[in-house]
């Protein structure tokens, strides 16, 4: 049997996060969860809003069906109607996000690019993130400047945190980060390992979902040959998809 | 009565040159920025403020190169942003360079929304506009002048996010016509119009002096806060000006690397962005 393949993985990861949202404003901030919230439109979540990355709104074939400049963006965020997958240069076990600066505020080592609509997103409306490369660079005691907030410095809704190794919720004790899947050949070990503080591990925990078979179809539709997915697969040459 | 009204006075014209949109600026103004990132900035003018002696500027924008070139010119006093980004190429490298070494005096971080409500608070002559972002974050932290207020009706703690008067705004759109009704044709309006209500004086550059093929519902900046505008086809240089022309990828490639290797200044000789010789 061919080992499932991790961009499917984190697709339908990534779909499952729009799950039960409705009719609000997806805004996937990179190309997976973009593909993900595609995804999640086409199969179970037909009323989500999704944006071309501009200024338009548009069904999963590409075809119009609005507008919405950064102004009615901000109204929908505001009005709580928004779901954001944003990534994150840091991310504490609290759930604290930073997009800011790495180092002292007043002399940063690395400038990034600014903490942008972290404060306002995750006060107002749902809020996942996506990390390509979870290690312990990422996922720190301690984020050096708090641009998304944790549930304890008053997040609306911090609903998933998605990674190459696993899927974390904020259920641990005191709404810390909780181990809330592992994808399929990932250890308890290997995510320790890569995390920087304690990880929540609850009595069990399952395996992230594969695709269905009516998913997989449309992962085809929405990414032809497998060019995003491909990129989650080092060793996707020896695992052609059948 | 059969003598028809012009639409507006003929002899309205606000048209001027880059030289005078110059002799409006000085030292230590407070300096707003229309566009997004690497969206309908007015390189242009950010070009003509880069090569001139005018120093000490705050500067408040959604930043782009325009905030990379004015921090690398030594032109910033304070940086009042919520994000620099150059969008496909993530981090602005000469924003990241004189934020690393320190060349930046004073620097008031906001999120995205926050900034929109001190330009709003601005604009309508208020002192300040609450809201919930920030709250919690580390900017309440690291911005002494950043406060709280209480509700008084419900004792919610609001940030009050401070007025940002500005001196001037600048901002570059796809029409305007030469009494200063602009219209933008580009998918996003972002947020120039509020900008320029937020000024004291307005510059608008713009491709085309030349209404006629942009439809009504794109007009977006009365002739009321608008102080002058300026012809400069190519305004926005390499950065989006949709539908007029595209992010120029290779110039904004050129323009980043000029970062390491300490050439600003021949790039800006190179590439003038739509400002006439």
């Amino acid at each position: 049997m061919t080992p499932p393949l991790l961009g499917d993985v984190l697709a339908v990861a990534c779909a499952d996060a729009f799950r039960g949202d409705g009719a609000i404003l997806a805004s996937p901030m990179a190309p997976m969860p973009a593909l993900g919230a595609k995804l999640a439109r086409a199969v179970f979540e037909p009323q989500l809003l999704l944006t071309d990355g501009a200024a338009s709104l548009q069904n999963v074939h590409g075809e119009l069906e609005g507008r919405m400049s950064s102004e009615k963006v901000f109204d929908m965020a505001l009005g709580g109607r928004r779901h954001v997958m944003m990534g994150a240069s840091q991310l504490d076990r609290h759930g604290n996000q930073n997009i800011s600066c790495i180092g002292p505020y007043d002399l940063p080592t690395v400038q990034l690019i600014g903490v942008s609509s972290a404060p306002g997103n995750t006060v107002h409306h749902t809020t996942s993130y996506f990390v390509d490369h979870h290690n312990t660079r990422v996922f720190v005691p301690r984020v050096d400047m708090v641009s998304g907030v944790g549930p304890r410095r008053g997040a609306r809704d911090i609903r998933c945190i998605i990674t190459n190794l696993c899927v974390f919720d904020l259920s641990g004790p005191h709404g810390t980060i909780a181990l809330a899947s592992l994808h399929p050949g990932v250890t308890v070990d290997a995510v320790r390992a890569a995390t920087g503080f304690e990880v929540h591990v609850p009595e069990s925990v399952s395996t992230s979902r594969t695709p269905t078979k009516r998913e997989l179809r449309w992962l085809e539709h929405l990414d032809p040959r497998r060019v995003l997915r491909s990129r989650f697969e080092p060793n996707a040459r020896a695992h052609p998809h059948p | 009565m059969t003598d028809p009204a012009p639409l507006v006075p003929a002899d309205f014209d606000l048209t001027v040159d880059i030289d005078h949109v110059l002799s409006r600026l000085h030292s230590g103004m407070v300096l707003g920025i229309g566009g997004w990132g690497s969206r309908r900035k007015p390189m242009a003018l950010i070009h003509a403020i880069a090569e001139s002696d005018i120093t000490d500027l705050t500067i408040v924008s959604f930043g782009g190169p325009d905030v990379g070139i004015l921090c690398a010119r030594g032109k910033v006093q304070q940086l009042i942003f919520g994000f620099v980004s150059l969008d496909v190429i993530p981090l602005e490298p000469h924003f990241r360079e004189a934020r690393e070494s320190g060349s930046i005096p004073m620097l008031l971080e906001l999120g995205e929304g926050m900034l929109v409500q001190g330009l709003r608070a601005a604009a309508w002559g208020l002192p300040f506009l609450p809201t919930r972002a920030g709250l919690g974050s580390g900017l309440l932290e690291h911005n002494e002048d950043l406060q709280t207020v209480t509700c008084p009706y419900t004792r919610d703690t609001l940030v009050a996010v401070p007025a940002l008067p500005l001196d001037v705004a600048l901002v570059h759109t796809n029409r305007c016509d030469r009494h200063g009704n602009a219209r933008v044709l580009s998918p996003d309006p972002f947020f120039d119009h509020l900008f320029c209500a937020a000024a004291r004086e307005a510059y608008v550059s713009t491709e085309s002096l030349d209404l006629n093929d942009a439809p009504l519902h794109t007009h977006l900046l009365d002739r009321s806060v608008v102080t002058g505008v300026v012809h400069l086809p190519g305004g926005a240089g390499f950065t989006e000006c949709l539908p007029d022309y595209p992010r120029d990828i290779a110039t904004m490639k050129a323009y980043a690397e000029t970062a390491a290797t300490d050439s600003l200044d021949a790039f800006l000789a190179e590439h003038r962005m739509g400002r006439p010789a």
